[in-house]
């Protein structure tokens, strides 16, 4: 759990040597041990219906075993193909729009009271609308992913084109930059930490609403849809299961694409992180 | 022209798009090529709304859904607030609890959904407890790094004016910390209307606006749900701009910090 602290504790601490990182390796799992322990105890102790409360070890078990039969791996490339397939809709357009309403005033009068009037209705309240009017699957999942995380990657795009120097654009017009060089060379690398920020805050987003959508759109396979449909037979350990691997995709996403977005924009561009 | 005529043009633009938004809407929904059970004209989404507001149905169904949000609300910031400050005032607490709360975060709420029905059953206990969930971690994150990076140059001064441990906290810690603490509740707010529409949607109970969404779907009643889209965009819109607004204008801006945490 070494990872996780440092994407939390600012100004990361340069990487200590030798007994040290055994002794911030240690003191990262102890309060697991901690919370593991409580747990079997309550466990054993049937405090809960075992099959609502079950011990720690058949969770494992039912990980591993779930895991070599390929389910629970399927089911994650089902949830991660979804995610990106989502997120590249809302990159695509939400980009595009962003940047249009950046440039042209026509753009944002046109997009900027849509955009205002939709964005702050929480996404899973459109759910049910998009079933209803693309059908159960798939197609709906995809694009109500989709449709959510683009809001923040359109406001950002859109805040980023703005934010860019008027006295930049003007020294490279003077400069004789045709439009095409203006928006390649100046617009584009000018707005792109604003961009990146979108696409993070996109990203993210998909992720917390993907695994409710699952399990409302009545997909075939995701985690989300693994966990709703355990509850059903009572399976808590499998849903236990299903819940660590959404925790651990979630770290990674967190730790090697938020983080490394970050780290990027903050170096090249010497912006400090708050 | 100038900046008052330039906005004016803007709003005008902006009348303009939704009228011609609207427009659309009605010529599709009115032009038979789709069933009007699933694209209602706007005359008949208004007359549902207006007379949901009427029968008091859809009041209810606010009330119980704002009463979910508010205790859930209210859990995170009690157990947000003291537990972010405790973890940026004692290294012990932050070492224990930062690996938990780093881990626990990354999980979506509504992952936790099945598993608090099977725990808690359906209705508010289930709900309550995700809307918990999902605000307590903005609450608890801004906060720490809000009283993390009060300046330590106050501090200081402050100490050697002779403040005591008390007055240290009350009058230097909690308002440098504020701007923080309020974003955190802002975005922790944010984060329990999302919650508590998609956590009523599952774990359905017999009121809430995600419910009457949700049950909408059921008996192809696209006004209804459209209703409820209508007022629960109203209601996260006004607690955004004017609970939040008017808290950070009496506050934070009139303090002179508009420093604000990142998301």
């Amino acid at each position: 759990m070494q990872e996780a602290v440092t994407i939390t504790v600012s100004g990361a601490p340069e990487r200590p040597a030798g007994s040290e990182r055994w002794r911030l390796i240690a003191r990262n799992i102890f309060p697991f041990l901690v919370v593991g322990a409580i747990w079997e105890v309550v466990a054993w102790a049937g405090v809960f219906p075992h099959r609502l409360f079950p011990t720690l070890e058949e969770v494992a078990l039912s990980f591993v075993q779930l895991t070599i039969a390929g389910i629970l791996p399927h089911h994650a490339i089902e949830t991660l193909l979804r995610l990106l397939s989502g997120f590249a809709l809302a990159a695509i357009f939400g980009v595009g729009i962003g940047v249009l309403m950046g440039r042209s005033r026509l753009a944002e009068d046109i997009f900027l009271p849509l955009v205002s009037i939709c964005a702050p209705i929480p996404g899973l309240a459109y759910a049910p609308l998009f079933l209803l009017w693309f059908g159960l699957g798939n197609f709906s999942a995809v694009l109500l992913v989709g449709f959510v995380s683009s809001f923040p990657v359109i406001f950002n795009s859109w805040t980023g084109v703005k934010a860019v120097r008027e006295i930049w654009v003007r020294s490279a017009q003077s400069m004789g930059a045709d439009d095409r060089r203006l928006f390649s060379h100046v617009i584009l690398p000018g707005a792109l930490p604003y961009i990146l920020t979108g696409l993070r805050l996109g990203l993210a987003q998909a992720w917390r609403i993907l695994v409710a959508v699952e399990m409302l759109a009545a997909v075939p396979w995701g985690l989300g849809w693994l966990i709703f449909g355990a509850r059903e037979f009572l399976n808590t350990d499998i849903m236990l299961a299903g819940i660590t691997v959404i925790a651990v995709i979630g770290l990674s996403l967190e730790k090697f694409v938020f983080q490394k977005i970050e780290d990027y924009t903050v170096v090249r561009w010497g912006m400090v992180a708050a | 022209m100038s900046e008052n005529g330039r906005q004016m043009r803007s709003m005008w633009r902006a009348a303009v798009t939704l009228a011609v938004a609207a427009a659309c809407y009605e010529a599709a929904a009115r032009s038979g090529y789709f069933a009007p059970a699933l694209l209602p004209t706007l005359e008949t989404v208004t007359k549902t709304l207006v007379s949901m507001l009427a029968d008091g149905s859809m009041i209810a169904h606010a009330a119980a859904t704002m009463y979910r949000v508010m205790f859930g609300f209210f859990l995170a910031v009690v157990v947000g607030l003291p537990l972010g400050i405790l973890m940026a005032r004692f290294q012990r607490v932050e070492n224990f609890f930062m690996p938990l709360v780093s881990a626990l975060m990354p999980i979506p709420s509504f992952s936790l959904v099945p598993l608090f029905m099977l725990w808690f059953g359906i209705g508010n206990t289930t709900t309550i407890l995700i809307v918990f969930y999902a605000a307590t971690f903005p609450m608890l994150f801004n906060t720490w790094s809000g009283v993390r990076s009060v300046n330590p140059i106050w501090l200081r001064a402050a100490g050697a004016m002779g403040a005591d441990e008390h007055k240290l906290f009350w009058k230097v810690i909690i308002p440098g910390a504020f701007p923080f603490i309020v974003t955190g509740m802002r975005q922790a707010f944010l984060r329990c209307w999302i919650a508590v529409v998609g956590a009523e949607m599952i774990a359905a109970s017999d009121w809430g606006l995600g419910w009457v969404i949700f049950d909408a779907k059921e008996f192809l009643n696209t006004d209804i749900m459209l209703a409820s889209l209508v007022v629960i965009g109203a209601i996260g819109f006004l607690f955004e701009r004017l609970v939040f607004g008017s808290i950070e204008r009496a506050t934070v801006q009139r303090w002179g910090m508009t420093r604000a945490a990142k998301g």
